[in-house]
């Protein structure tokens, strides 16, 4: 058993791609070792700005031998046949052995093939691996990038280091030989070094001022942090990524702290942080009392510094405070234009190019906003609409150009400031959100009904365009729209028939659409697509005018047009990844979305749940199962009889005892059943329907349903049909799984 | 730093620095421009196989950057350091590190990093792979792999350094405002030079400039772009000089905002598509077109 190193050393990798690389290193070299019929003990990869390496421990120093033994043809078979066989084997005459069983005497030849040196294995399996290397983005370089077909690497490849069992494992890749030698620390350690193991790899390169393991150094950095914390006395913000990050920049990381003058902490947090962060990868720090930003950062350097990191420090310092100053610009211009003449320049922004400008967009969520409000009390019409109006203006601040994280709550900085109603402060800021299943969702009523419409109204228009998302791609984020429109539903109780709802905005999205359509047509210099202009026009011939909904429908059966109940699914599957995750089997969902009456969300959980609950108990399982018991006999004998039994059932014609008493239960319990759902008391229900689990099972075990008398059997097949909508009532059970 | 570069011996030291490294120093090109990138000297002459190692100062013009002098970091004019190596040698980044050093800037108080940054031009059909690079936290340069100009791979890569001067200046310098920077080292200011031009400049760019001349200007450089690629024999040199001349236009209508969003779309793909000619057409005349 053996060990094996391999470092990739090359010109700066990108932070963002070490992680994967190396995961893809690991599993390429998986793979090509299996193929290899090689085993190892363990394997580790590891990554640095400069280095990608790899190391095995427990490879075999070669390949096991192979022993394969060939059945020829009888030894006293014809000329011709055997020298086939000789051929086949490569072997000669004498060199095959004769062996005798029942059926006679046959040519055996025995082949035994010499495991390869691990050493030559892996000399053939890196060039190919290194070849094919999935980089997110890779690139030509040197010399040698004449040719369009020369190595592609992540930044240039300067060189390659192979030992395994202490001695160099040679190959070329392009004209690059693999070698004993790597580099250090780019300016503490630029020599070549020399290694002869993985042991004395990892102590020469710390003696080079390099830490190999990604891990270790984001230990090094949070130590470092947490040292000039407690020194200056302010708590750092925990922010991985960033740590991460500043791992993936540095191979000897130092952490210093530097400061900013105490004027720029006027401009928000968010900015301050924004600018801290994205731009400079520095850590804000706050003050352990207040919690208030503190003109106090973290920075992460790559060098042991002769001067102990003052010119480092009084380097980045200076570039902050240029970074700030522009920030504090921006700030103090932007708070010179009111909102609302932001939110006029709107209409100077593409949405996306067939569904019309933002501030086509911000007038349909201003709209279905106001109506949430008047229509279903959630906020208030007039201030939603005042909010939806102003929730997007930021987007052409100076602010928000820069620094697209801040979206939202540099407006809300800008509309406090202007002394906007606290109401419409929030919903500006918190619109966007949810934003995934963990981060806070608005609870605040204004922006509530702001954060659904606006994500409504994306997920309406992305349908109506057919722009869907499909596999792995969702360019629209639609999944996480229809995710935020199922929190913000059931964390606020909030109660409508979506697919009056999905109704009401599609009106206004086709308006918009028919609205580009004349547009394009008119405009000379950037045209849609025939094809599309013509679905845009046929949306708007015959669905907008033909198919408004009644919004003041009661009907049980949904009536909506194939678009919407095309949103209603997608809804409904993300709603079941939802639930899944809170431990909800998707079926119990299908079950009751299956029922074609029911999209009011808090309703459709509360049954749900209810279900849940009473299929875990014993009435429940069994009524299940006299449910699919009823349910399979219907579906024969409808297919036999050709028609539905839905009549009513004739109680003279109820002979058998238990067939009598099921009736009776049936009746009782619909009565219950019918109470329960009207007062929305699912577990009620269920205790209506477990009244009917005992006669249900005394049913099938004495009464033959199939009678010899047509009347008698049609009778029974029609309880069965009472007994199966009953059930429907709360749940289709068919959908229902075991 | 003591005795740091003044401004012209920063510049004067990077020209020596790159003259001893085999490069052709050439003066800036005699066009509006809005950065060192679209000199002919490295758009077209990253194309094709000969080699090619130049260096020249390149004023760049923003219109929209400008701040009539007000701001201490930004101008709508100032001067980028161009270095074109191709093909990019192997030891292109110590070459790179070689300059700083010889401008001043010491590795063993500094911290020098290489911080992903790649870039692209739609206007030119181009992109690259690089970093900008940081020296304390400051981005110094712009270091690309020229990938594909014009749409055509570039076979050999050239590698791409772009040193922004006043910022590199300030840095050694130790000063906070550019006007403040030492031009001469004898007691010139960088404001002397510039500070009138700026406040001149801006107030043309964002408030004088005739938007309807600049409308006629942009038209006429595209239709002169045009004719010259759709001559017998293509002149793709005079060509590419109108599709700057319509880019610098372009930037100067996009400073007097009255350039839509949609229509931005539709004036870069203007531009790109003369950019795009110029690049065909000097692929084909030097008979390198595929």
């Amino acid at each position: 058993m053996a060990e094996l190193l391999l470092e990739l050393f090359s010109e700066e990798i990108p932070a963002r791609m070490q992680s994967k690389a190396c995961d893809d290193l690991k599993r390429l070299t998986q793979k090509a070792l299996k193929d290899a019929q090689l085993g190892f003990e363990t394997m580790e990869a590891y990554a640095t700005p400069r280095r990608l390496a790899l190391h095995i421990i427990g490879l075999p120093t070669a390949q096991a031998d192979v022993r394969e033994e060939r059945r020829g043809p009888k030894a006293d078979a014809p000329e011709k046949a055997i020298a086939g066989f000789l051929g086949s084997v490569g072997l000669t005459r004498d060199q095959v052995e004769e062996r005798e069983d029942k059926k006679g005497t046959f040519l055996y030849a025995v082949i035994e093939k010499k495991g390869a040196p691990t050493a030559d294995v892996l000399s053939a399996i890196f060039p190919d691996i290194i070849r094919s290397f999935p980089w997110p983005k890779s690139m030509r370089w040197g010399p040698a990038s004449q040719s369009t077909e020369s190595l592609r690497w992540v930044r240039p490849l300067q060189s390659i280091l192979c030992l395994f069992d202490g001695n160099v494992v040679p190959f070329e890749v392009n004209s690059l030989a693999s070698s004993d030698e790597t580099r250090g620390h780019r300016f503490h350690a630029p020599e070549a070094i020399k290694v002869n193991g993985f042991g004395d790899y990892l102590k020469k390169l710390s003696e080079a001022y390099v830490i190999l393991d990604p891990l270790k150094r984001m230990e090094q950095i949070v130590k470092e942090a947490n040292a000039q914390t407690m020194i200056g006395k302010v708590i750092i913000v925990r922010d991985d990524a960033l740590v991460a990050e500043n791992a993936g920049l540095t191979e000897w990381p130092t952490v210093l702290m530097g400061r900013f003058d105490e004027a720029f902490l006027d401009v928000p947090d968010e900015v301050l942080t924004a600018t801290m962060r994205t731009n400079q990868k520095y850590f804000s720090l706050r003050d352990p009392n207040t919690g208030n930003l503190t003109n106090k950062f973290l920075c992460v350097a790559n060098l042991q510094a002769s001067d102990g990191g003052k010119a480092i420090l009084a380097g980045n310092e200076k570039v902050l405070s240029a970074r700030l100053s522009d920030a504090k610009f921006f700030w103090e211009q932007d708070l010179k234009t009111p909102l609302e003449e932001m939110a006029a320049k709107l209409k100077d922004v593409t949405f996306h190019e067939k569904l019309g400008t933002v501030a086509e967009k911000v007038d349909r969520v201003a709209k279905l906003a106001k109506w949430l409000g008047a229509e279903y009390g959630i906020g208030e019409p007039g201030l939603n609409y005042q909010a939806a109006k102003l929730a997007k203006a930021d987007l052409v601040s100076a602010m928000v150009t820069e620094f697209p994280s801040v979206q939202g709550v540099m407006g809300s900085y800008y509309a406090e400031k202007q002394g906007l109603d606290v109401a419409v402060v929030n919903a500006i800021k918190e619109h966007y959100a949810p934003q995934g299943p963990n981060d806070d969702c608005p609870t605040n009523g204004v922006s509530v009904a702001v954060a659904l419409a606006d994500k409504i109204d994306t997920l309406v228009g992305f349908f109506a365009i057919d722009e869907k998302p499909t596999g792995s791609k969702d360019p629209y984020a639609l999944r996480r729209a229809g995710l935020g429109i199922i929190r913000l539903i059931l964390e606020n109780g909030l109660r409508f028939k979506l697919g009056e709802l999905l109704s009401f905005v599609r009106v206004e999205v086709f308006e918009t659409l028919s609205e580009q359509v004349s547009r394009a047509a008119e405009s000379s210099v950037e045209q849609l697509r025939p094809q599309d202009s013509d679905k845009a026009v046929r949306f708007e011939v015959t669905t907008i005018k033909g198919n408004r909904p009644s919004l003041t429908t009661g009907n049980p059966a949904l009536q909506y047009s194939d678009d919407i109940k095309g949103l209603i699914d997608f809804i409904a599957d993300r709603l079941k990844v939802q639930q899944r995750e809170q431990g909800v089997p998707h079926d119990l969902i299908d079950a009751v979305f299956a029922l074609g009456s029911e999209d009011d969300l808090v309703r459709l959980i509360a049954r749900v749940s209810a279900l849940q609950s009473f299929l875990k108990t014993d009435h429940g399982a069994n009524l299940l199962a006299g449910y699919k018991r009823a349910a399979n006999i219907l579906r024969i004998e409808e297919k036999k009889d050709g028609k539905a039994f839905d009549g009513a059932v004739d109680e003279a014609l109820l002979g058998d005892t238990q067939e009598h008493a099921l009736f009776v239960a049936l009746v009782s319990s619909n009565e219950l059943l019918a109470k329960a759902l009207e007062m929305e008391d699912f577990e009620a229900a269920m205790r209506a329907l477990a009244q009917l689990r005992g006669p249900v099972d005394a049913f099938f075990d004495y009464v033959t349903v199939n009678a010899e008398d047509a009347a008698i059997r049609e009778n029974r097949l029609t309880l069965l049909n009472q007994i199966r909508a009953a059930v429907h009532k709360v749940a289709d059970f068919s959908k229902i799984e075991g | 730093m003591a005795d740091s570069l003044s401004f012209q011996d920063l510049i004067l030291t990077l020209q020596r620095y790159w003259a001893d490294r085999g490069c052709v120093i050439l003066q800036p090109y005699d066009m509006e421009m809005g950065a060192g990138t679209f000199h002919a000297a490295t758009t077209l002459r990253a194309l094709g196989p000969e080699r090619w190692n130049a260096a020249y100062v390149q004023p760049s013009r923003r219109p929209t950057d400008g701040r009539y002098g007000e701001n201490p970091n930004r101008l709508q004019h100032y001067y980028q350091f161009q270095t074109i190596l191709k093909p990019a040698p192997v030891d292109i980044q110590d070459q790179y590190l070689g300059s700083l050093k010889a401008i001043g800037i010491d590795f063993e108080t500094h911290d020098i990093r290489f911080v992903e940054d790649d870039w692209e031009s739609p206007t030119l059909g181009a992109w690259g792979l690089g970093w900008e690079v940081w020296c304390d936290g400051m981005e110094v340069s712009q270091f690309t792999y020229f990938q594909q100009v014009g749409g055509y791979d570039c076979k050999p890569v050239a590698g791409e350094l772009t040193y922004g001067l006043e910022r590199l200046a300030m840095y050694i310098q130790g000063v906070d405002n550019v006007y403040d920077l030492d031009f001469n080292g004898r007691g010139v200011t960088y404001g002397d030079v510039f500070l009138k031009n700026e406040q001149q400049q801006s107030a043309y760019n964002f408030e004088h400039a005739n938007t309807g001349r600049l409308l006629q200007h942009f038209k006429d450089a595209e239709a002169e772009c045009q004719m010259l690629l759709e001559l017998d024999k293509p002149l793709p040199l005079p060509a590419y000089e109108q599709c700057i001349s319509a880019s610098h236009i372009f930037n100067m209508l996009d400073a007097r905002g009255v350039i839509s969003v949609t229509e931005r779309a539709s004036y870069i793909g203007r531009v790109r598509a003369l950019a795009k000619g110029c690049c065909d057409a000097w692929m084909s005349t030097n008979g390198w077109a595929a």
